[in-house]
């Protein structure tokens, strides 16, 4: 026992010594990773439910939840509308999560080391964002939603702003919804259980190829538009569609004079007697996006370039399947697969010029270089959970994502992302991702959401380590109380 | 003198000896509940689902127990913020039922009450739940109160089915209307403004609102003719809504029904018919029309 205690104390040193250093690393991936999650204790003292009613583990939804959230937040119990509320009732919930975490990144770039590289591991007490919800109905069947929502600093930026209205001609199969706002992914990122950097998004919902331009095409963030949406009055079969600017959900204008997409989901759920309900369906996101930009002088993005002015649409799509399973009262799969193509000039390194993305910007007469193709990808996502009872879930994620098709193709002469000549390897920006984490809520009341959380994740992408051809090797171990009010 | 002050002890005491198993019934010990839940009536059948007590523990914990508590007693920890305030499964009473009044509903009336949820109260439709779900869940509530272990359900009515609407029905049921009485509570219009309206209680003496027609929302009990029809012969039980099983005929109940609907704000063809009729709301203080 004390040899034990001993040893301990003589690694002391080397864990101070990482603390210290893990400090910039912290905030840089904190700042990085902050996830606005929706989970909404307004709700809960608003009709007296406990969180478990909406959230298989908050703060993701299950059916009846996915319901409230399609009738526009209503129960549907003629009680919806605020006059039935105190007047006093002010619908507003803030969330934030004070977090221990540790990072391992097997590869950052230093002037110290003789390789150029080095792995950095850092721990420490640290904070993810805050967000404040509001939301719920105006007058029945008109809801709304607004989330500030901000970075470990109180950067504050708009995640959410949209009004909805529901019920149109007294049917549930109409409803809009206008302004910033999630896509209807049935697997909802917002709604994330997990909170680490790698762990804390779905990759799928963000990918984007090695040196390519586009990043409209992430259905994770959420986007300006507006959308149409149904759903049975039991909620088994839903359908939505969404005409979006393809901005990535960032206001002012910035990209493309006049570039839209569209995201449409239908799914239908069954009942499977003892093991549930459960529920499959499909999405697809289709759109385009500029690659050509007027460029001034002075200002502007990215190489003076000017914001508004992308024209020349070039096209991306993102589809695939999902299934959320039940096997019975404790345990469920979600499987989410995903086929993405974006076209060969976003491969190329044009697209959102704006930002600096991509490096290219289109002028006419360009060509595409000899070899070039449409970048292509699939991956899968696997996340199944236990919950234990309704105050606990265990849960993990494996995610992969291949490429089927690189930018640079057999014919491809030029110099790739490698900084080789010749074809992108064919594994080139392949990931992988492993998460595994337990959520614990002590207490379930209609008042507030409170649970400790445990969650550890390792990410590894081929070829995209600093020095070039090795890979990239990333982890997290997280200890946090995720609270909310 | 002291006759009658023994008469009167005697009377306390056989009074308090009757009330006390209803005081006493809604304090389930946790041996009571255990042999409840193992008895056979912690179960349910609706269709060929088998619903399990046991099965629906942490469903019932998950949904429903912030509302109907522990116990099941209505007492759950948000019961005290809510109007109508939440079942108490411990007595054994339920408002919409398929069988007759004072009788206990059917396991399908339960099932059928937590996909539909209760309209105007904080009981919304549970009806993303699984079947299965709901049948464990109908055994759950079964096993709160004593009366099933001694009492089966009753059994339930006879709903005939639904004629043609008619002008003629539409003014037969008015008459209905006006000979129960029912505008006493809901008012001569059907907007919930009788004269006994603002006096109502239900059976645990908390203030109750009737039905406001001309509101068009849901009935509790559902929402088709067929539903209506039940509503009134089978009373909404723990409520001032009887039966009228035993004052209205089989036919006249449909007539009724055809008139109900004319005081809801939809376009139906019983309301296009009725302003057909130029139909008058009735006048209670009218002498009545002579023979």
């Amino acid at each position: 026992m004390r040899m034990w205690a001993q040893s301990h104390l003589c690694q002391k040193p080397q864990w101070l010594k990482s603390l210290l250093a893990a400090a910039i690393v912290l905030a840089f991936l904190v700042l990085a990773t902050s996830q606005p999650a929706n989970a909404i204790p307004a709700f809960a003292r608003k009709y007296g439910l406990r969180c478990s009613a909406c959230h298989e583990s908050w703060p993701m939804l299950n059916f009846f939840g996915q319901k409230f959230k399609d009738n526009g937040y209503q129960l549907m119990n003629d009680r919806d509308s605020p006059i039935w509320q105190n007047p006093g009732y002010w619908p507003v919930t803030f969330r934030i999560t004070p977090i221990w975490h540790r990072v391992s990144t097997s590869q950052v770039a230093t002037d110290q080391s003789p390789t150029g590289v080095q792995k950095i591991t850092s721990s420490g007490f640290d904070l993810s964002g805050l967000d404040f919800h509001t939301g719920g109905t105006l007058e029945k069947n008109f809801s709304f939603y607004v989330l500030p929502s901000s970075d470990p600093t109180a950067a504050f930026h708009f995640e959410t702003v949209m009004a909805r209205v529901d019920n149109i001609g007294n049917s549930p199969w109409f409803n809009v919804k206008f302004g910033k706002f999630e896509l209807d992914n049935l697997l909802s990122e917002k709604r994330i259980l997990t909170l680490t950097g790698n762990g804390g998004v779905y990759q799928i919902y963000h990918f984007i190829p090695q040196a390519d331009g586009n990043i409209f095409g992430q259905m994770g963030d959420n986007q300006l538009g507006l959308e149409v949406m149904g759903h049975s009055a039991n909620d088994r079969t839903r359908y939505s569609a969404a005409l979006l600017s393809s901005n990535d959900g960032q206001v002012g204008l910035p990209y493309g004079a006049e570039s839209y997409s569209g995201f449409f989901t239908f799914s239908q759920a069954f009942d499977f007697g003892k093991l549930g309900v459960s529920r499959f369906g499909f999405y697809a996101m289709l759109g385009g996006a500029p690659i050509q930009w007027l460029t001034g002088p002075t200002g502007g993005g990215f190489g003076g370039s000017i914001a508004g002015s992308g024209t020349n649409n070039k096209s991306y799509s993102r589809e695939g399947f999902v299934g959320q399973i039940y096997l019975g009262e404790h345990a469920d799969v979600t499987v989410v697969t995903q086929h993405g193509s974006d076209n060969a000039w976003f491969g190329q390194g044009y697209g959102d010029y704006i930002d600096g993305i991509a490096t290219n910007n289109f002028t006419p007469g360009t060509l595409l270089p000899t070899g070039a193709q449409a970048p292509t990808w699939n991956g899968v996502l696997v996340e199944p959970h236990y919950v234990v009872s309704p105050q606990m879930i265990v849960l993990a994620r494996y995610e992969t994502i291949r490429m089927s098709q690189q930018a640079d193709g057999a014919q491809y002469t030029g110099i790739n992302p490698l900084g080789n000549y010749g074809p992108t390897p064919s594994n080139y920006g392949n990931l992988s991702t492993y998460t595994l984490g337990y959520r614990y809520n002590p207490f379930m009341t209609p008042r507030a959401g409170f649970a400790y959380h445990a969650e550890y994740n390792w990410l590894h992408q081929d070829g995209t380590g600093v020095v070039p051809g090795t890979n990239l090797n990333s982890s997290e171990l997280l200890l946090g109380i995720d609270f909310d009010f | 003198m002291n006759s009658r002050l023994l008469k009167m002890t005697f009377s306390v005491v056989i009074a308090c000896f009757f009330a006390l198993p209803a005081l006493v019934q809604a304090q389930i010990t946790e041996y009571q509940e255990k042999e409840w839940l193992n008895s056979p009536a912690a179960s349910s059948h609706v269709g060929n689902l088998t619903g399990n007590a046991h099965a629906a523990t942490e469903p019932y914990r998950r949904y429903c127990m912030v509302c109907h508590g522990e116990l099941g007693d209505g007492n759950g920890e948000s019961a005290q913020w809510l109007d109508p305030k939440p079942r108490d499964f411990t007595l054994g009473i339920f408002k919409c039922r398929s069988t007759p009044t004072g009788t206990l509903p059917t396991d399908q009336d339960l099932f059928d009450t937590i996909a539909r949820g209760l309209d105007r109260s904080n009981m919304p439709p549970w009806n993303t739940f699984s079947s299965q779900m709901r049948a464990d869940l109908v055994a759950w509530i079964k096993h709160y109160s004593p009366r099933w272990q001694t009492e089966k359900a009753g059994p339930p009515i006879v709903v005939p089915p639904e004629p043609e609407v008619t002008a003629e029905r539409i003014k037969a049921g008015q008459d209905v209307f006006n000979r129960v009485q029912c505008w006493k509570c809901h008012g001569v219009e059907g907007k919930a403004n009788g004269p006994s309206a603002s006096t109502l209680q239900d059976d645990q003496g908390r203030p109750i609102l009737p039905y406001n027609f001309s509101e068009g929302g849901r009935f509790k009990c559902g929402t088709t003719d067929s539903d209506l029809y039940k509503i009134f012969m089978t009373g909404l039980d723990g409520t001032p809504m009887p039966s009228f099983a035993d004052n209205i005929k089989p036919d006249e109940a449909w007539d009724l029904v055809f008139f109900l609907r004319t005081l809801q704000p939809f376009h139906t063809k019983a309301r296009e018919l009725a302003k057909g009729l130029n139909l008058k709301p009735i006048n209670p203080n009218a002498p009545p029309p002579s023979q």
